[in-house]
């Protein structure tokens, strides 16, 4: 075996109609039609998904762990994002 | 009991037994660990296929033996597969190629066997299509990424053809057990058999610029019991336990 290894993949996979597709891994495989495969077969195996995504690790842009701060924590602070401020009127079930 | 009958249906078990134990022996030593599960997948199809039939063979001849009993209790001459499953895996390329001759011919096989008038069988033959159809897909596709690979790959799947092409013939064998199944309605019309899977396989083999052998050696033998030197080996080891422990369970 050479010491090369395929790409990486990510899989994402939509688990029944209406549902959006979900993160579940990833995989190696040498080109797109592998990839599916395999996905198919390393992550649907007990009929987890309807439908299959994948697409080249290398694709996937990242946002930075050291840019945290700047990136997520002001929105901590603005709790009136939240739609936590209204009064839910009498004889509204189900919120 | 109609002989015909059971011994038909133990053609196309046996294929799906031995078949599915020669690629179970990959499990844990695949190229790598995405291929390692496919072949594993592939083999339960496999064995799946061999279950259903086998107790659909064992109900045929009525005389209190199960599925089981066929599977682990017979002699080598008692089984009826071709002689191309019980080669040996070889290398990874040997392995695709001998699935490959092999899910070519078993995908037409299937679909014709969906109007069988044997309803046990129709039925098991379109849910087994289905597994088919993708073997078959993953098969073809690692025939071609080889074969029109690099130098190397391409050179070592050209060896698997030559080594292996000399089984393909069987897969056309036809005797009388044949034409009572045809008469009887359970086997349908077959005589195109031959053309469309070479139409499969040349069309994939153009693809993977691989050429078949000049050389037109057919050695068959399997569907009459007549087997080459593995199915014994594959045997003892399948066996080994139910032989050694009658009637176990695990």
């Amino acid at each position: 075996m050479s010491i090369k290894e395929w790409p990486l993949w990510e899989v994402f996979i939509r688990s029944k109609q209406g549902l959006n597709h979900k993160h579940v891994g990833s995989l190696r495989a040498a080109d797109a039609e592998m990839a599916l495969e395999n996905a198919r077969d390393v992550y649907t195996r007990r009929s987890e998904g309807i439908s299959i995504w994948v697409v080249e690790s290398n694709n996937v842009f990242a946002s930075d762990p050291s840019e945290s701060q700047e990136f997520f924590e002001p929105a901590d602070s603005k709790i009136y994002r939240h739609p936590t401020f209204y009064d839910v009127p009498d004889g509204i079930s189900h919120m | 009991m109609n002989q015909a009958h059971v011994d038909f249906v133990l053609r196309i078990a046996d294929d799906s037994l031995i078949l599915g134990h020669r690629l179970s022996e990959w499990c844990g030593h695949g190229p790598v660990l995405e291929e390692d599960i496919a072949m594993t997948n592939i083999a339960l199809d496999l064995i799946g296929q061999a279950t259903s039939l086998l107790n659909h063979a064992a109900s045929l001849q009525g005389e209190g033996r199960t599925g089981d009993d066929l599977a682990f209790l017979r002699f080598d001459r008692e089984y009826r597969n071709l002689l191309l499953v019980e080669q040996p895996n070889g290398d990874f390329g040997m392995t695709m190629m001998r699935q490959f001759l092999f899910d070519a011919y078993r995908t037409i096989l299937f679909e014709r066997l969906q109007s069988s008038s044997d309803e046990m069988i129709a039925a098991i033959a379109e849910k087994s299509l289905k597994e088919t159809k993708y073997h078959l897909k993953h098969s073809s596709e690692w025939v071609i990424r080889l074969g029109d690979g690099t130098e190397e790959s391409h050179a070592r799947i050209q060896e698997s053809l030559n080594t292996l092409w000399r089984y393909a013939n069987e897969l056309f064998y036809t005797d009388a057990v044949d034409d009572e199944m045809r008469n009887a309605g359970i086997l349908p019309d077959l005589s195109d058999l031959r053309q469309q899977w070479e139409n499969t396989v040349n069309h994939v083999f153009q693809e993977a610029t691989l050429t078949i052998p000049a050389n037109n050696w057919k050695q068959e033998g399997g569907r009459k019991g007549m087997h080459s030197e593995y199915l014994g080996y594959i045997l003892a080891e399948m066996q080994y336990m139910q032989r050694a422990y009658p009637n176990m369970e695990w």
